[in-house]
């Protein structure tokens, strides 16, 4: 497989997954906002913190307004993150691999993008908005499911798992981030709606219903923590990212060294004592594991993605 | 109001589906029957299911402009297929064959003895005003000594019912994905006529492709690699680029992902490290091919690449320099050629054409410029043309001045009327000018299309069916009505 495929093909997985974190957390955010007593609502800022978009966003807006934030994040193209721009970034990578991707993905990731483009007005009203959202998850599911299921499971798909689990990953520990630090002022007038900020937290990574079903807790700070972060089986939880990547990763040639930064984070996220992270300790953990991350692209792109021409010599 | 073929109008020309009076000609009979069946909405839904269709498989073509850059545009599709009877084409067929035969040993020889020239039958000065000769490539032996593996001929239809070849496109000729993609849309749409006729089948030229690609592999391997060498996602014919990569099984590649070693050996960059390529189906002119060999400005091709042809490391289709045959003085000898070489009449006739390079027969051009058709030597997809006609007397001047100054670079030929088909027009048929492009293969053995593309001129009276100005396409029929 050439060195450009797989990375249109790892992009392509990114871009498809990041479409639908972004709109799964202003589906959610909305929902939260609406459930919050107002004056104590979190407000819309903290998407754009936890994307990391801040310094663009200040740029185009004057202020963190729910109308500005979701247009920030849905359909403004300038935004290379909105849900928009993702799609479209999918869809011109996909154009790249359209001889690897089945046909069907193909035909089924363009015309998501043309619903996404087409559909934009209504989906920025407060009425259109959940529609909008929720068929552009749909959507992204879909085109995740059907590469599973008719795609040969080859070095290409090895290349989608892993984009596809680095994207989850990452946006999984920012929502944590993020999330924790504005939930965590201990207030007492607070307290009562805590626990409407972890589900949010929780349904913000569509995993709500498989916390109660495991946990059979209350939706409390450590066992949500623990629940999102070290979990094998949660298909969104980072650990369980981590052993997707590796899962694909064995596939591969020339896998030494990612294998190598991948068995240091696992275990960084397997022994850490969630209990013992404060905030401020949470906060630097956190950055270490999007560090590993950050590492762990960096090696796949001198591994795969850059192809030295020297040593002129056929590998198996 | 539903179609009715007595109130359509052949005019002068002539139609392929309808004879005069609303007749359909017997090919097309079951498909004109099946048109005038259908009510206003049928068609109406049809039509919006093809659209729909083209819409979702993404088949576009892209185009230039200076404000928007590139776009890409739906591919403009006509819902009426343009029928031809298996007995015509046959022999169609066989003179398409003959052609891509005549211009094959033209140019083996052209690199090699020159016999043509030396007897007198191919003029040496129109040899060396040649831009696409290429002094690269005298001397080589491509494998089974063939140049252009892939041909598309322009075929179109005069007033009186006989087929000519307009042109023959031996460098990168495209357009065979639409014919491909047309075939599917009609499929989806309109799945009966497909049931109650015999209509040969297109979809699998993809395979032949293939076959004929790893039969030039200089290894011997059993499973030779191969690979579409494309421009990038920013060609107009891109899509065709992967969708030929895609249906082959074959990498689709750009320059970049290639680079020759020392030892002359072409190899791809992979995840798993250099891999050597055998064959490379190139959609790249020659001059951007290689930075080395021709254009130093070239990023879109890959650097040694004429080093591992030459070296016979590498198999290239079509072969650098085969373009050399594409020029429009040369077609004018292409009958010549065939007697010269196959010792053959031409089954299929060029139209006839003035080469302004004689004295004579430029005298002639000039005077008559109104009536003409002026094309120049080396331009492609209707570019630096003049219908003579339709221009302005300033236009008229104008090739004129161009035509004395570079005579050599002109020829002329009779504005030809094209044959018409019915194309659908706010769900009524009205006739539009077609020509078509059928795809011949030439490897181990010669095979062509069942048909080809078929372009129409979608705006009323025009005879441009270039997609860049204007035209649309259809689906081609090749009916076996059982006769002989």
């Amino acid at each position: 497989m050439l060195s450009r495929v797989a990375e249109s093909i790892y992009w392509l997985a990114r871009y498809i997954e990041r479409a639908e974190n972004t709109a799964r957390i202003v589906m959610v955010n909305a929902n939260l906002v609406l459930d919050t007593p107002k004056g104590m609502s979190p407000g819309w800022r903290p998407l754009i913190t936890l994307t990391g978009s801040e310094d663009l966003f200040d740029k185009i807006y004057p202020e963190s307004s729910e109308r500005n934030v979701v247009k920030f994040l849905t359909g403004d193209t300038k935004n290379p993150g909105s849900t928009l721009s993702s799609l479209w970034f999918a869809r011109e990578n996909a154009r790249i691999v359209r001889d690897v991707v089945p046909r069907e993905t193909w035909e089924y990731i363009n015309d998501l993008h043309i619903f996404a483009k087409g559909n934009l007005q209504s989906g920025l009203t407060q009425r259109g908005r959940y529609d909008y959202l929720k068929r552009i998850i749909a959507g992204a599911q879909q085109i995740t499911g059907m590469l599973s299921g008719t795609m040969s499971h080859n070095a290409a798909y090895d290349f989608l798992r892993i984009g596809r689990n680095l994207e989850r990953a990452e946006m999984t520990i920012r929502i944590i981030d993020v999330r924790t630090a504005s939930l965590l002022s201990n207030k007492a007038e607070l307290k009562p709606f805590e626990n409407i900020q972890w589900m949010s937290v929780l349904k913000s990574l569509s995993a709500y219903q498989m916390y109660r079903r495991q946990s059979q807790t209350r939706v409390r700070r450590l066992p949500v923590l623990k629940f999102l972060l070290q979990t094998r089986d949660f298909p969104r939880a980072f650990y369980h990212c981590l052993c997707e990547v590796e899962t694909a990763l064995q596939h591969l040639p020339r896998n030494d060294k990612a294998m190598d930064i991948l068995a240091a984070a696992k275990e960084k996220v397997l022994q850490a004592d969630l209990d013992q992270l404060e905030q401020q300790a949470l906060h630097v953990f956190i950055d270490e594991l999007e560090l590993a991350l950050a590492d762990l692209a960096a090696q796949l792109n001198s591994s795969y993605f850059v192809v030295e021409p020297s040593p002129v010599k056929q590998a198996a | 109001m539903p179609i009715r073929w007595k109130t359509y109008q052949t005019n002068d020309f002539y139609d392929e589906l309808v004879k005069g009076g609303g007749r359909a000609r017997p090919a097309a009979a079951a498909l004109c029957k099946y048109l005038s069946s259908l009510k206003d909405k049928d068609i109406e839904e049809r039509k919006s299911a093809a659209e729909l269709a083209i819409h979702t498989m993404g088949v576009t073509f892209t185009v230039y402009s200076e404000e928007g850059g590139s776009i890409d545009r739906a591919w403009p599709f006509d819902i009426i297929p343009r029928v031809i009877a298996k007995s015509e084409w046959e022999r169609i067929e066989a003179g398409l064959k003959q052609r891509v035969t005549a211009l094959n040993m033209f140019i083996d020889d052209l690199y090699h003895e020159q016999r043509i020239v030396k007897d007198k039958v191919f003029p040496r000065e129109v040899l060396e005003g040649s831009k696409n000769f290429r002094p690269e490539c005298v001397g080589i032996n491509p494998p089974l000594n063939i140049w252009a593996h892939i041909c598309g001929s322009d075929l179109v239809r005069d007033k009186d019912g006989t087929v000519y070849v307009l042109e023959d496109n031996l460098r990168v000729p495209s357009g065979v994905s639409y014919m491909l993609e047309n075939r599917l849309v009609m499929k989806r749409v309109f799945p009966e006529l497909f049931e109650n006729q015999s209509i040969l089948p297109v979809d699998n030229y993809p395979s032949q492709l293939f076959d004929m690609l790893t039969s030039l592999s200089p290894r011997k391997s059993e499973n030779p690699e191969v690979v579409v060498l494309t421009p990038g996602i920013y060609n107009s014919a891109y899509f065709e680029h992967a969708y030929l990569a895609q249906q082959m099984g074959a990498e689709l590649v750009q320059g970049s992902d290639l680079v020759v070693g020392e030892d002359d050996c072409v190899y791809m960059k992979t995840i798993y490290g250099l891999q050597q390529v055998d064959v490379i189906y190139r959609r790249i002119d020659d001059e951007y091919i290689d930075p080395e060999a021709f254009r130093p400005d070239s990023t879109l091709g890959v650097p040694g690449l004429m080093r591992a042809w030459r070296a016979g490391k590498v198999a290239l289709a079509n072969a650098p320099g085969a373009g050399v045959a594409d020029d429009k003085v040369v077609y004018a000898f292409v009958p010549k050629m065939i007697r010269y070489y196959l010792d053959q009449d031409p089954i299929i006739e060029n139209v006839p054409t003035y080469l302004c390079m004689n004295k004579d027969e430029r005298d002639y051009v000039i005077a008559n410029l109104d009536k003409l058709v002026v094309k120049p030597a080396n331009e492609s997809g209707g570019y630096g043309m003049l219908v003579g006609p339709h221009a302005s007397q300033k236009e008229r001047d104008k090739f004129a001045r161009l035509i004395k100054h570079n005579a050599r670079n002109y020829i002329a030929q009779p504005t030809l009327s094209l044959s018409t088909t019915p194309t659908l027009v706010d769900l009524h048929v009205e006739p539009r000018h077609v020509d078509l492009r059928p795809f011949i293969l030439s490897g181990e053995q010669i095979t062509t299309t069942a048909g080809g593309l078929t372009r129409v001129a979608l705006r009323k009276g025009s005879l441009v069916v270039n997609s860049s100005q204007g035209g649309g396409s259809k689906d081609t029929w090749i009916v076996d009505t059982g006769e002989a």
